[in-house]
């Protein structure tokens, strides 16, 4: 079964040194850069910069001939009905934040575990599936850059071109290959290339064979993310019968601190009959400017009242050589 | 496929290579140095042996501590006879259900039965082994196989590896930076080929070397270091290529207040920098009187014992060492140049903090080094520092994106029938402040931007609230 790399219907119109990229900074901002607007602490907005375009936001109108192009990354801007925002140079983390979900999508927790335990780095040949929104795939192509390559195959047309589309807009197409295949039948269309393989599907277990003629002779490693542990179970079975060795299941969960400063009263206990006597039996009148309720106050921290729970088991794995 | 001769010869062992011994979850980081003896899990171990055979390859030790290439074994369990008990109804633990003495049992070690010959007559002479529970046989086997188990496999290091290894063995040397912690600091701090990374840490070089292994020999990382040198023998057990070197550059943290104001000299100009040099020695023996000795000093105590020496040869020896020392300071004093020309800027694209220093005076320090519209990521074994962190730059502005953060990792035993979280886990693995560094506002001083901060406004309706 040959593979279909999908191209992006519109191909980067050229790469200009020092642009915008989501694998190397730049300090200005220019057109056709795709930047990140921080309205608040948890809304990010992902704008595509135009000369003559403007884009509305809960401030106010960005105009990005005048408020963005040439302004520098980090700069304050000031939208038209007064209010003001950050626009910020994109990184695969904001990136996580801000992009528009097509399926639900791995976060940055899960993410950096996941780019550690696969000894991913600069140069490193990845394979992965599902797509899916990219949101990890675009983490992926951070660490490997500018040497490595991802990758990347999915079931799903429209997600596969959206995709593409993406990553010649982030100014990363070089660095990856996106195939519209089914991983568990065909593969990842690459065979004794990969150090790491990656998977996210409903049935990993049918996709380890795949995984394994992906990857390099010497071995490598690979991750399966899933949500329910019988996955996890049928996962781990399949690997353990593939030959993969030092198979590991973990779970990694955030907890977000929220840091608060909190007053704490301090009950009255009445007069305190061994302290007056030391007082020689002269009640002390409370100090002036003393409040009529005593307390505390300290700068603490407290959880979030309800976070994610769980995202997905994470099952690593060493493919020995063979 | 891709794979060519070439390609095996980077993954075989070689003479002077930094590699990892492994067994089971046990870890360390050595090097290949022949005729060197090494102890791991209370054996004295020859290397010499591995050299020439592939990275991974698993290793019997033989006696005399040599080692030689495992075969591989297809007897997975001794038992070929399954006989099980249905509970443990009927086990009593009264210590006299294994008939072999300790003695009998060295016996037969000294005989080199292979482990899975002792663990067969483990079985045959014990009384309970055969009332045992399919699991609990299990379970009996896998511990004796790690007792007397006699193999080492050999790693290539990776950052994996080593912070795993840290974790389990020495986490004090790290400040108890958990290995997926320091996989959250990785990511946060958006490390990657081609950045200019600041790094002030204090945890025998891991973070170092897991930030130069993300940038894989692209771009520059600053140390900023304590007191006399920067330790990082934690970066040598990564075995990295030596041009990796050419990223690393190391700034002292007491210059720091000098390079800001302007007034740091880097000139080459002898005796000024001899006496400049020893300013700074002194300060920095005030800074960290726990910090490595100082190479030279025993030479020099050797020198002084030589007393019934020529007096014109001690001179001659005093006199090239003054020489060497000088040539010494001009190469320092060349790297301090090199590293203060990359800090002038003030345009590093990211800062790395894990310490056992107090956070705060180091965060607000080193962040002016730092372009605005780039993540920083503070690491402390503590809370509370961090707390004053977040209110410092809340109050003084420049940054937004703030998140005080920590993980809760639980690793799985997955198993048929018999899936469960593993009995013990970690208790924290310490605590993440992360951030991005934005624009200060250039029409008002430094901290005026707060009252436009609509966040504190928030906070406060929040206080009253509760």
């Amino acid at each position: 079964m040959p593979s279909h790399p999908v191209s992006p219907t519109r191909l980067p119109s050229c790469v200009i040194f020092f642009a915008m990229s989501f694998v190397e900074y730049n300090d200005l901002i220019q057109d056709g850069d795709v930047a990140i607007v921080y309205l608040s602490y948890n809304s990010l907005m992902p704008v595509k910069v135009q000369h003559g375009a403007q884009t509305q936001t809960r401030y106010g109108a960005i105009r990005h001939s005048t408020d963005l192009i040439g302004q520098r990354y980090g700069s304050k801007v000031t939208c038209s009905k007064g209010g003001w925002v950050y626009v910020l140079h994109p990184t695969p983390e904001l990136w996580t934040v801000a992009l528009p979900h097509r399926t639900q999508i791995l976060y940055t927790t899960d993410i950096a575990t996941i780019t550690m335990m696969l000894d991913l780095k600069p140069g490193s040949v990845v394979c992965e599936s599902g797509t899916g929104s990219g949101s990890l795939s675009h983490a992926i192509l951070r660490t490997i850059a500018p040497t490595g390559h991802l990758h990347t195959v999915e079931f799903h047309q429209q997600r596969a071109e959206k995709a593409a589309e993406e990553f010649a807009e982030h100014r990363v197409a070089h660095l990856v290959t996106v195939r519209n295949q089914d991983v568990c039948k065909e593969g990842f269309g690459v065979a004794g290339v990969a150090d790491a393989v990656f998977l996210d599907i409903p049935s990993p277990w049918e996709a380890v064979g795949h995984a394994k003629s992906a990857m390099k002779k010497h071995g490598g490693r690979v991750c399966s993310f899933s949500p329910c542990i019988e996955q996890v179970q049928r996962t781990c079975e399949a690997l353990a019968s593939h030959g993969f060795e030092e198979i590991s299941t973990l779970e990694v969960l955030v907890r977000l601190l929220d840091v608060r400063t909190v007053s704490l009263p301090l009950p009255e206990f009445g007069p305190d009959s061994s302290a007056r006597t030391e007082l020689d039996g002269t009640e002390k009148p409370p100090a002036p400017g003393a409040p009529n309720h005593p307390s505390e106050t300290l700068r603490t921290t407290i959880p979030h009242r309800e976070i994610p729970g769980h995202t997905g088991f994470l099952t690593f794995a060493t493919k020995p050589r063979c | 496929m891709a794979d060519t001769e070439d390609d095996d010869y980077q993954n075989r062992i070689k003479e002077g290579d930094y590699v990892v011994l492994q067994r089971g979850c046990i870890y360390k980081a050595v090097q290949i140095q022949p005729k060197t003896k090494v102890i791991f899990e209370k054996q004295w171990i020859f290397l010499d042996n591995s050299v020439g055979n592939l990275y991974n390859t698993t290793f019997e030790i033989l006696a005399g501590g040599n080692l030689q290439p495992k075969e591989d074994e297809d007897t997975e369990s001794p038992a070929d006879t399954k006989v099980t008990g249905a509970d443990n109804r009927n086990i009593i633990d009264d210590g006299k259900s294994q008939t072999l003495t300790r003695d009998d049992i060295e016996i037969l070690k000294e005989k080199n039965l292979k482990p899975t010959e002792i663990i067969q007559q483990l079985i045959e002479h014990s009384s309970t082994f055969n009332n045992k529970t399919e699991y609990a046989q299990d379970k009996y086997i896998e511990k004796k196989k790690k007792k007397y188990e006699n193999a080492v496999t050999i790693l290539k290091p990776t950052c994996r590896i080593l912070a795993m290894m840290y974790h389990g063995r020495e986490p004090g040397k790290i400040c108890h930076l958990r290995y997926d912690t320091l996989a959250q600091m990785l990511t946060l701090g958006n490390i990657h080929a081609g950045s200019k990374i600041l790094v002030f840490e204090t945890c025998a070089g891991l973070v170092m070397g897991a930030i130069m292994e993300r940038m894989g020999g692209y771009g520059s990382v600053i140390q900023m270091y304590p007191g006399g040198a920067p330790v990082r023998a934690g970066v040598e057990s990564f075995g990295f290529p030596a041009q990796y070197g050419d990223m690393l550059h190391e700034f002292p943290i007491c210059h720091v207040n000098a390079l800001l104001a302007g007034t740091l000299n880097t000139t080459v100009k002898e005796p000024a920098v001899e006496q400049k040099e020893l300013s700074t020695a002194a300060e920095e023996k005030q800074n960290q009187p726990r910090a490595e000795p100082q190479e030279g000093s025993p030479e020099e105590q050797s020198m002084e014992a030589d007393q019934h020496q020529e007096k014109t040869d001690l001179e001659n020896r005093k006199e090239s060492k003054a020489q060497e020392k000088k040539a010494k300071l001009r190469e320092k004093r060349k790297k301090l140049a090199a590293a203060a020309a990359l800090l002038e800027g003030r345009n590093a694209d990211g800062l790395v903090i894990a310490s056992r220093f107090h956070p705060c005076p180091v965060l607000l320090g080193l962040l002016k080094f730092l372009s605005p519209s780039r993540p920083f990521v503070v690491y402390s074994q503590f809370k509370e520092p961090l707390i004053e962190c977040y209110t410092k730059l809340r109050e003084q502005g420049g940054t937004v994106n703030l998140r005080l953060t920590d993980t809760w990792l639980r690793h799985y035993q997955v198993m048929p029938d018999r899936t469960r979280p593993q009995l013990q886990m970690s208790g924290g693995g310490g605590y993440l402040l992360s951030g991005t560094t934005v624009a200060m506002d250039r029409s008002k001083p430094a901290g005026s931007c707060k009252a436009e901060e609509p966040a504190p406004k928030r906070q406060k309706l929040e206080e009253t609230e509760g």
